[in-house]
């Protein structure tokens, strides 16, 4: 007799779950809200780093010859093309009645010569697009770049022709120009800095002594050996500029003309048309260090943005040391040794609720309390022999790290909190029961366990205030800041100052600068650049972090 | 009469552990509020003798963890608990106003249900007391670490490990790493709260043996859920319910011949 077999009960008997009870639905929900964020990130960096790492590589030059044609669009007979030295930009298409229309924005150089830096050429009328291997372009100190074929140059020796085959003498030139350039710049940024804040000191005391006549002589005396130094100083700076005067570069531009431009103010000769991959990678590097480690020119359109990044770094650090112990301390305090009633609720709530307040409203506060109240002030105080010239009483590092500072307690104060509830109360018991005060168990045994969360407050402090831009245009952020916040000189760290920083920069770059297409290339790097910096002081945070939670893990 | 608890300056500490005798622990007339409702002890009166081991007994809820915590005033954590009655070592009132409650709990010592070490290394769990009491010396302090290992039945175990994370040890080893830690400060009494209750038979059989021989330096009250237990550890026991100490009497008689209805209920398992 065949013996039934058994159904298996945890098999349904028909149709299996739907899709939607097993939850398949929101696991698809999921799963594309993260890959949808991951690919946002993703294209973030991408548009960046294309962007802004791309415009170091020397970019190959053309020899465009273009059909001239009328605003009528009537041939123009007297000259049917025209020659164009050019680096391509990019092209666009445009949608008209009559089809499309791609056109290319070529930059043309030669800012200085009057022929307009950037043109927009239709790509119907490009007759022939050809890379000449003698083509070079020039990079200055100001007028942005130069393009044409090297022709001669001129040395307090003599005249050389230069051709693709024999321009050492111009590199040697250039050799020799950078040194004097270099040892201009030390002069400048070293023994005339100095000699101007002697002598600011020194007008400083003779305010202070009044009609003292035994000390006023002697001030004089000073007086005149600072005066002495720096005539010297400034003839030294003289004779250098002069040694490099007689150096011209004559260069063939692509209306035939020659154009004779002073070497001096030549930063590199670039042939990007027969350069090798090894050369041009070199040029590369070369030009992302300069962007990192020069100050900017032309208005914020070209050079480097190395006072942004030291002002940037600066400001956050002296942030993160001014807002760690009074986050810390304040949460110490609210979690460890408030009585928890409703008063402690509603500063809590307060708290909390001051990482939702704009960060503008925090520059308005810190302009108008902590530079005009607190700085004025201060300058009342101990700097009224400088009056009226404010101290502190205008917008400064200082003023700029204490906006930032109060923006980011919550985030610390938050976190730190958090990190002292997870605390077991039996560690707690196990201390107090040996004898211990709570001042001491809360100084050997909670503060040590709750450092990860508060160094994770600190991170998230750090991340936001790398970004923020808002407040500190009112609070001491400049466009262009002479000095670093940050010197050898007495007192170091210049806390007074104005500074420049990246988020600004980018700003300042991006949307107030006269040449918005030179500028363009400069704001992706710059805002690569502040990623990078921010991820930087991140890591760093978040390395210290995982250091301390290496010792406490198994909590 | 209450005298005011004289101690020793905090940072003297006595050279030899031997010198401990204990304390003669007395408690009158306690009784204990958590808020105006809520009455957690009840006219608790009991004598315990140095140098013997006083168990507690009782079904959850009874009271018995919050008298113990009595002795060392961990319940002064708890805000708006208020106790009545008088708590007397050696004729000294613990409660009086100017006690100082860290001078009172280095001579009191707990161990806690859950081990609870630092998250430090074991060197450093041991000498966490001895620090706070104010010892910088090294060599006293490794002195006092090793005989207090050695009297928690541990050194053996730890004695090459003495820097690793205390966490790496394991509940057993926890627990008398604890044990060690409390008796390294040298107290006089010893509280310890359900103190075998998250080990395995192994781990709590040597708990057992360690309270065994601390019982002659020691006075030693311990609170358990497990009846055999407190059979195997006890000379008193105090069998406890809702707040009220139902029976109190040495371990033998109480637990083979009980006098109240209740204790026998609860330890032929009738309830609780």
């Amino acid at each position: 007799m065949a013996k039934k077999k058994r159904r298996n009960p945890f098999i349904p008997k028909g149709d299996p779950q739907s899709w939607f009870a097993r939850g398949e639905p929101l696991l698809w929900f999921n799963a594309s809200g993260v890959t949808l964020s991951l690919l946002l990130v993703g294209a973030l960096l991408y548009l960046l780093t294309a962007n802004g790492l791309a415009h170091f590589w020397p970019k190959p030059l053309y020899s465009l010859s273009v059909a001239a044609t009328g605003t009528d669009g009537s041939e123009n007979e007297s000259e049917p093309t025209k020659r164009l030295y050019v680096e391509r930009v990019r092209t666009e298409v445009s949608t008209h009645a009559t089809g499309e229309q791609r056109s290319t924005l070529f930059r043309r150089g030669n800012r200085d010569r009057g022929d307009g830096e950037f043109v927009w050429v239709n790509d119907e009328n490009v007759v022939s697009l050809s890379r000449p291997a003698e083509l070079v372009r020039v990079l200055r100190e100001a007028w942005g770049p130069a393009y044409g074929e090297l022709q001669s140059l001129e040395t307090p020796r003599g005249t050389v022709a230069l051709s693709p085959d024999a321009d050492q003498a111009l590199y040697e030139a250039l050799d020799r120009i950078d040194a004097v350039r270099s040892k201009m710049a030390a002069l400048e940024n070293g023994t005339i800095r100095k000699l101007n804040r002697e002598a600011q000191r020194l007008y400083q005391r003779e305010r202070a002594i009044g009609g003292d006549a035994p000390l006023a002589e002697e001030l004089g005396k000073e007086q005149a050996r600072l005066s002495a130094a720096f005539t010297g100083a400034q003839r030294d700076m003289l004779e250098m500029a002069q040694s490099i005067e007689p150096y011209w570069l004559t260069l063939r531009v692509d209306s035939g003309e020659l154009w004779r431009l002073p070497l001096a103010s030549v930063l590199a000769v670039q042939h990007p048309n027969s350069m090798s991959y090894v050369e041009k990678l070199e040029s590369w590097a070369l030009q992302l260090w300069a962007f990192l480690s020069t100050a900017p020119r032309e208005s914020n359109t070209e050079g480097g943005v190395f006072p942004a990044i030291v002002g940037t770094v600066v400001m956050v650090l002296l942030m993160s040391v001014i807002v760690a112990p009074f986050g810390v301390l304040a949460a110490i305090y609210l979690h460890e040794y408030a009585k928890q009633d409703w008063k402690t609720r509603l500063i809590r709530i307060g708290v909390n609720n001051l990482a939702g307040v704009p960060s503008i409203v925090y520059g308005v506060f810190g302009l108008g309390f902590l530079v005009y109240v607190v700085g004025g002030e201060l300058d009342k105080l101990f700097y009224s022999d400088a009056l009226p010239s404010p101290t502190f009483g205008a917008p400064g590092l200082l003023w700029a790290s204490i906006t930032l500072a109060l923006l980011t307690l919550p985030v610390v104060i938050v976190a730190t909190e958090e990190g002292l509830a997870r605390i077991p109360q039996s560690l707690r018991d196990g201390s107090l029961a040996l004898g211990a005060t709570r001042f001491e168990t809360l100084w050997r045994i909670i503060v040590p366990i709750a450092t990860p969360a508060m160094m994770t407050g600190v991170i998230l402090a750090i991340a936001r205030a790398a970004g923020e831009v808002a407040p500190l245009m009112l609070v001491g952020v400049v466009k262009l800041a002479p000095a670093l916040p940050i010197d050898s000189h007495y007192p170091y760290l210049h806390l007074d100052q104005k500074f420049m920083h990246l988020g600004y920069h980018v700003f300042d770059v991006g949307f107030q600068s006269a040449n918005i297409e030179a500028a363009r290339p400069l704001v992706y790097a710059t805002a690569l650049l502040l990623v990078v910096l921010t991820i930087g002081l991140n890591l760093f945070a978040v390395l210290l972090r995982n250091h301390l939670r290496e010792k406490y893990k198994a909590l | 009469m209450s005298a005011e608890l004289s101690l020793k300056p905090r940072h003297l500490l006595p050279a030899k552990a031997n010198k401990r005798t204990g304390m003669n622990v007395s408690v009158d007339g306690l009784s204990l509020y958590y808020d105006r409702h809520t009455k957690a002890l009840d006219d608790v009166s009991l004598r315990i003798k140095r140098q013997q081991v006083t168990a507690f007994i009782g079904p959850s809820g009874c009271g018995k963890s919050t008298l113990l915590r009595c002795f060392n005033r961990m319940n002064d954590q708890i805000e708006g608990c208020r106790i009545e009655g008088r708590i007397r070592m050696d004729k000294m009132d613990i409660y009086h106003p100017r006690v100082d409650v860290s001078l009172l709990r280095r001579r009191v010592g707990m161990v806690f249900q859950k081990p609870n070490p630092f998250p430090m290394s074991v060197y450093e769990n041991v000498a966490y007391g001895l620090r706070i009491g104010g010892l910088r010396r090294r060599r006293e302090l490794d002195e006092v670490v090793e005989r207090s290992l050695r009297a928690a039945a541990l050194w053996d175990e730890v004695k090459d490990r003495l820097n690793e994370n205390a966490l790496a040890l394991s509940g057993g080893q926890q627990q008398r790493l604890v044990i060690a830690r409390t008796i390294a400060v040298e107290p006089d009494v010893l509280l310890l709260d359900e103190p075998a209750s998250s080990l395995d038979p192994i781990s709590t059989l040597k708990i057992e043996e360690l309270i065994y021989e601390l019982k002659s330096r020691y006075t030693i009250i311990i609170v358990t859920h497990n009846m055999q237990q407190a059979a195997r550890v006890s000379d008193m026991t105090a069998f406890m319910y809702q707040g009220r100490v139902i029976e109190f009497d040495t371990a033998d008689r109480l637990f083979t011949n009980p006098k109240e209805k209740q204790t026998e209920d609860y330890i032929t398992g009738r309830y609780g």
